[in-house]
């Protein structure tokens, strides 16, 4: 690793995130994590961590998947690959097959951004890398999404990761990913640096299903760089409770007539603290992005919604929505969109909405034989599932299928 | 029966019954307590009945909700029912004819039904109400009804906003719905039927015609009389005639 990037960390360990609850690291650093067993095939992974990987999408029999990457802790446990047009194995491998590979770490994400990536980077340097590495080949188009999952397997880990994810020139990458704690698992922290890069006139989907357990907190941080003509669609799905989870994915639209998408669905239950954003810097000529999301709070959750959306240069255009619904008095939705236009000949704008079930849909539907509970929950299912767009028609059924049974829990 | 809607009388001094088989119709000046009644005898919320009682089948249902009332088989069509998202009419469909909510597809019964309603499957895809025409909101109350069969079934205006050639489709499984196809000595399901003097009557007969002015039940009678009364006299022409006010 660059020494550079090492000084940058060692002075960034206890610089606290911009926003979230500030995680005593200490507390999860001592665990050691344990190793765990190889297998070469994901449906060889211990039965207790299969039936939560179909929870997150992540299905252990690879059907109809290109490849599969599966961490378990700190150790990839599985990688497979039964496609030629796309590459997806563990950093370790990865970095030693190739030697161009240090080059993408720590561009798009800055490992002095705080303390969560710090502490990814300097691990990475003292105890090896973790994390997947995903490439899509010049040209290929591979219809079958490749999957992968973090699992928090061991009490009081500190799970990181880092990966990097390449779409080549021309190429098209689809990606399920899933992360999710063992039953066991009471507590536990979760911090996953995720580089994406997409090459002039790449296309990469990228669907997460997020299913941690109630004490667990998690600080994703993810930077994406969109060249010219290039597409990112990010779904994000959660619905489950995780004590707190706090991410902001930052896409920078350099390219020109590059497109960004952001879709999420947030479901806020028990004592859940979500807070939640997307940002996108529209820097190349002609790109444009939306973010999307809808945010239903239950019980005492508290979701932040935030968007943030700059218009750079000219001829760009964006659009944040966010809605949300409140379904209990202890419970909160803070909607934060932000519109920074610093250019002519630019459109942006945002639109957010927080408020109750209509009484009126209810009544309707009670007046259909169906009772009060059972109207308010069909309306707050009807609300999380938004269409899903921008996926090939096989990823799309399938992320219906996972939507669907992420709000069965709602 | 009286009823109150936040505090204000709005029905004063309702008296009506309805045997089984028999279909009536509401008529009314706007503003006359006609929806006010439906909501009272569907059960929502903010209409309280602050005398009398509401009998369905002999059982007393006035402190029942609208869910308990409609699992009587108590139905009704809205004029402007609400857009729900995400909702699809499908969704509706399987709940309303009994189907588990997961089954992916609906009955081959429904489907015939839709499609004699002219709403096809990409139609019962959409969500409910959202962006519908006025024609396709009758349609989609009325194989809603359909689906759920109820004994007793009010409609209100099933026939404002609709072409002339979809009247005739929805009065026919109007007609379905309230055992007009039967004899009237075998008819079992009853209706009432809000219209605004309405087209619908040249294809849904009516046994008898109700004016409602005021909160009260002003006139009653033979349907045909009755509104050809109206087109004469206008509403209070009509009620002076009857000579119950």
């Amino acid at each position: 690793m660059l020494r550079d990037t090492l000084g940058k960390a060692e002075k960034a360990k206890e610089k606290k995130a911009l926003y979230g609850e500030d995680i005593d690291l200490e507390k999860f650093i001592k665990e050691e994590a344990g190793e765990h067993e190889q297998v070469t095939k994901a449906n060889e992974v211990p039965k207790k961590v299969q039936d939560t990987l179909l929870k997150v999408g992540v299905d252990p029999n690879e059907s109809e998947r290109s490849g599969t990457f599966i961490q378990v802790d700190q150790t990839g446990v599985c990688s497979t690959c039964g496609s030629e047009s796309v590459e997806i194995m563990g950093m370790n491998v990865a970095l030693e097959k190739y030697n161009w590979l240090k080059d993408y770490m720590w561009k798009s994400v800055a490992p002095d951004t705080d303390k969560y990536t710090a502490q990814t980077a300097l691990r990475e340097a003292n105890e090896g890398p973790s994390g997947y590495f995903i490439r899509s080949l010049p040209g290929s188009k591979e219809v079958f999404p490749l999957q992968a999952c973090m699992f928090i397997g061991d009490e009081k880990v500190m799970q990181t990761a880092h990966n990097v994810i390449i779409a080549e020139e021309n190429s098209e990458l689809h990606i399920i990913t899933g992360c999710a704690t063992g039953e066991d698992v009471s507590s536990a922290l979760h911090v996953g640096v995720s580089e994406f890069y997409l090459k002039k006139g790449a296309k990469i989907t990228f669907t997460m299903v997020h299913n941690w357990a109630e004490q667990v907190d998690v600080r994703p941080r993810t930077g994406i760089m969109v060249g010219d003509d290039s597409t990112y669609i990010s779904n994000y799905i959660l619905t489950s409770p995780v004590r707190s989870i706090q991410s902001y994915p930052t896409a920078y639209c350099t390219g020109t007539n590059s497109k960004v998408l952001f879709q999420s669905i947030l479901g806020g239950q028990k004592d859940s603290v979500l807070d939640m954003g997307s940002r996108v810097l529209l820097e190349g000529e002609g790109s444009k992005a939306e973010m999307i999301s809808r945010a239903v709070s239950k019980d005492q959750s508290q979701i932040y919604s935030r968007g943030h959306l700059a218009g750079r240069t000219q001829n760009v255009k964006g659009h944040l929505e966010c809605h949300g619904l409140v379904l209990s008095d202890d419970s909160m939705i803070y909607a934060v969109p932000e519109l920074e236009g610093s250019s002519t000949e630019l459109e942006m704008s945002h639109e957010a909405a927080v408020g109750k079930i209509a009484e009126e849909e209810v009544l309707y539907l009670t007046s259909r034989g169906l009772t009060e509970e059972e109207a308010a929950s069909m309306i707050v299912r009807g609300f999380l599932s938004m269409d899903i767009t921008g996926l090939p028609p096989e990823l799309a059924s399938e992320t219906k299928r996972m939507l669907d049974a992420s709000l069965q829990g709602m | 029966m009286a009823v109150e809607v936040s505090g204000k009388k709005v029905l004063k001094d309702i008296d009506l019954y309805i045997d089984e088989g028999e279909t009536h119709v509401l008529l009314g000046p706007n503003g006359s307590g006609k929806s006010t009644l439906f909501m009272t005898i569907l059960g929502f919320p903010k209409y309280k009945v602050t005398n009398g009682e509401i009998l369905f089948k002999g059982e007393n249902i006035t402190d029942l909700n609208t869910t308990e009332r409609v699992k009587k088989g108590v139905g009704v069509s809205f004029q402007n029912p609400p857009a729900i998202r995400g909702v699809r009419l499908m969704d509706l469909l399987k709940v309303e004819s009994g189907q588990k909510p997961d089954d992916e597809e609906l009955s081959p019964e429904m489907l015939e039904l839709a499609y004699k309603m002219k709403l096809d499957e990409n139609f019962l895809d959409r969500d409910v109400n959202l962006g519908f025409s006025g024609g396709e909101v009758k349609r989609s109350e009325i194989l809603q009804l359909l689906a759920q069969k109820p004994d007793f079934i009010m409609f209100d205006e099933p026939d404002s906003g609709v072409d002339i050639e979809n009247v005739e489709l929805l009065a026919e499984e109007i007609n379905i719905l309230l055992d007009k196809d039967k004899k009237p000595g075998l008819r079992k399901n009853s209706g009432l039927l809000i219209t605004h003097l309405g087209y619908i009557l040249n294809f849904v007969n009516a046994d008898t015609a109700h004016v409602l002015m005021d909160g009260r039940i002003a006139c009653s009678g033979n349907p045909s009389e009755i509104i050809e009364d109206i087109r004469k006299e206008g509403f209070k022409g009509c009620v002076q005639c009857c000579g119950i006010h």
